[in-house]
């Protein structure tokens, strides 16, 4: 008796002895990452920091040097001229009516795609599937002129409709990332609605897309973002100032004269700041969505 | 018997054909996208790469001549082609160790990680435009931060992107900025790694490193085969930062004339859209030969938790 409970003794603080090695462990680890994270932190950062500081300068500020981080003063009267100085708000608008549809637009026809890619045994879908993957392998050099000519052609060009209804006819990188998210689902969970009576449609809006809102919060993101900073599209698509989106709209600060940096620096923070704050508060969701959707194939 | 076993295969029957019908509508929207936005134009531009072609007349059929000029009498194609084969050879080995290094420590369950995490994706929410300008400014010596450092020391900083020595290295390293949405692949990656092979590595008595090299890096092999074919397509489209940070020229002394900006320059502003075609096809045989071979070589380095290759 007494023996065992020695030995028990023995045995617990032999594991809190480990227990607290593990900490240090642990803590000096931690230590460790901090010190490597934070100065490549700043490197990753000073863009930004940058941007910050240039828009709250004036332009005698711009021009010492060297140059200094923290302007003295804050000019802050960059940001209420810098949406005057171009149509900020109207390009605003522009940007989130071709963010927001094309967003869903994809959001609908890629996960369609998926589900039969995904759920519906069809004859042909497995060749279909290497197409799609094949798509991911091709220059967009490959198709722009022929768009180009197609979109000239149908008269569209010069408006938001070839910046918008490409994206309502899938996309096959977020086909292929939503395809592995829904060939994990079980698929007792579709024969039991079957059961029920539900049909394929009910099946794929009831039953999976709710399983299925980490991916299509990524592919909503990742397609947001990438339409908020597209530059090409705009660039050969839109000719009308009235119908110029924000990143086409901070070509506007440059002229023969030089360039606005201050009010530039000031509408690039403001492009940039609602990505920022989307970001930073759906990151788990996005590392989840994709760590779901297995990359790995 | 039979009168009993026939509805059974009649209803069979029926449901393939169901199943048929809903592939096909469900996947319609692609069917269609992919025939009008990629197997049409593809097709296209291969004809157009055959013509003379400035998008107001229509086609002239010219045979090879765009792809015989490109090949002897344009120095211009030449010097994009090394440009572009320069940025992709240095800077994808680079992005992989960068992004990978990077999401590892990210993944460390420390104080702050979701700040961080928004710190190292910075640069890739900042509109590629702001971001080329920004850069050009600070890399410009005598007005930018870069050498500000090397005027400490006393030394005369680099020319950056102010001369051709420099300036390939110099945007190679500011595309390592943007690899925020590579390092969320690995750091998802990462979170697929089962606990239980540490443990199992812990028992035998591995050590960090060993862990990293037999436990990590093998399970991380698809991520990193996924971000190496991703990554061979986007460097040879690499468009919009040194198309903004030149102006469109490829200034200094062409050196920064992508690939991409030779050919949208060919295309949209000389309007030699035949000419152009020919050097998206040249590419697109470039892009899937490699593509091949890195498919072929997979199997000797990716490895597949299930054992089958994908």
């Amino acid at each position: 008796m007494a023996i065992t409970t020695d030995k028990a003794l023995a045995n617990a603080s032999a594991a809190r002895g480990r227990l607290i090695q593990k900490r240090i462990r642990g803590a000096i680890r931690s230590v460790f990452i901090h010190t490597s994270l934070i100065p490549i932190a700043f490197v990753f950062m000073l863009p930004f920091l940058w941007m910050l500081s240039t828009s709250l300068k004036t332009d005698q500020q711009l021009f010492t040097y060297p140059p200094e981080w923290i302007p003295n003063p804050f000019n802050w009267a960059n940001y209420p001229n810098t949406v005057t100085y171009i149509t900020f708000f109207l390009y605003l608008r522009n940007t989130l009516i071709i963010a927001v549809s094309a967003t869903f637009g994809a959001l609908l026809s890629c996960s369609l795609v998926a589900y039969s890619l995904a759920r519906i045994p069809w004859p042909g879908r497995n060749f279909l599937f290497i197409l799609t993957v094949a798509t991911l392998m091709l220059p967009f050099q490959v198709t722009l002129i022929p768009l180009f000519l197609v979109f000239k052609n149908i008269g569209w060009v010069g408006d938001f409709r070839p910046l918008i209804v490409p994206h309502f006819f899938g996309s096959a990188l977020y086909i292929f990332l939503l395809r592995q998210f829904f060939m994990s689902i079980p698929m007792e969970l579709s024969e039991a609605a079957r059961m029920d009576g539900a049909n394929e449609f009910r099946i794929y809006w009831s039953v999976i897309l709710p399983l299925a809102k980490a991916a299509l919060a990524t592919v909503a993101i990742f397609e947001f973002i990438a339409r908020w900073r597209d530059y090409l599209g705009p660039l050969i698509y839109l000719s009308n100032q009235k119908l110029y989106v924000l990143s086409l709209g901070l070509y506007e600060y440059s002229s023969q004269y030089g360039r606005e940096w201050g009010l530039l620096m000031a509408a690039s923070v403001l492009i940039t700041l609602p990505i920022i704050l989307l970001f930073f508060f759906l990151q788990k969701t996005f590392v989840q969505g994709i760590a779901l959707t297995g990359i790995k194939g | 018997m039979a009168s009993l076993a026939q509805p059974v295969v009649r209803r069979r029957m029926s449901q393939t054909n169901r199943n048929t019908i809903n592939g096909v509508l469900f996947a319609m929207p692609w069917l269609i996208g992919l025939l009008v936005f990629w197997i049409y134009p593809t097709i296209a531009s291969a004809y157009y790469s055959f013509t003379k072609f400035n998008a107001i007349q229509s086609p002239e059929w010219i045979g090879f001549s765009n792809y015989i000029q490109l090949f002897t009498a344009d120095d211009n194609f030449w010097l994009a082609v090394y440009n572009t084969a320069y940025f992709a050879i240095i800077s994808i080995p680079l992005a992989i160790i960068v992004s990978f290094g990077l999401a590892m420590m990210l993944n460390a369950k420390i104080r702050f990680q979701t700040v961080y995490r928004t710190i190292y994706f910075l640069p890739t929410l900042v509109p590629e435009i702001a971001l080329s300008l920004v850069w050009v400014y600070l890399f410009t010596p005598g007005s930018g931060l870069v050498n500000v450092p090397f005027d400490w020391l006393g030394i005369k900083g680099p020319c950056w992107l102010t001369c051709p020595a420099w300036s390939r290295p110099t945007i190679i390293l500011l595309a390592l900025w943007i690899v925020g949405q590579q390092i969320i692949l690995y750091l998802a990656g990462l979170q697929d790694v089962p606990q239980d092979l540490y443990d199992a590595a812990d028992v035998d008595g591995a050590n960090a490193l060993h862990k990293f090299r037999h436990v990590t890096v093998p399970i991380m092999t698809p991520v990193v085969f996924f971000h190496l074919v991703t990554s061979v397509i986007g460097a040879l489209q690499f468009f919009t930062v040194p198309y903004i940070m030149t102006g469109g020229t490829g200034f200094p002394a062409g050196s920064l004339l992508f690939y991409s900006i030779y050919l949208y320059k060919n295309a949209f502003q000389y309007f030699n859209m035949g000419y152009a075609s020919a050097m998206a096809w040249l590419l697109f045989m470039v892009a899937l030969l490699v593509t091949l071979v890195i498919f072929r070589s997979a199997r000797m380095w990716v490895f597949y938790a299930g054992g089958e290759n994908k």
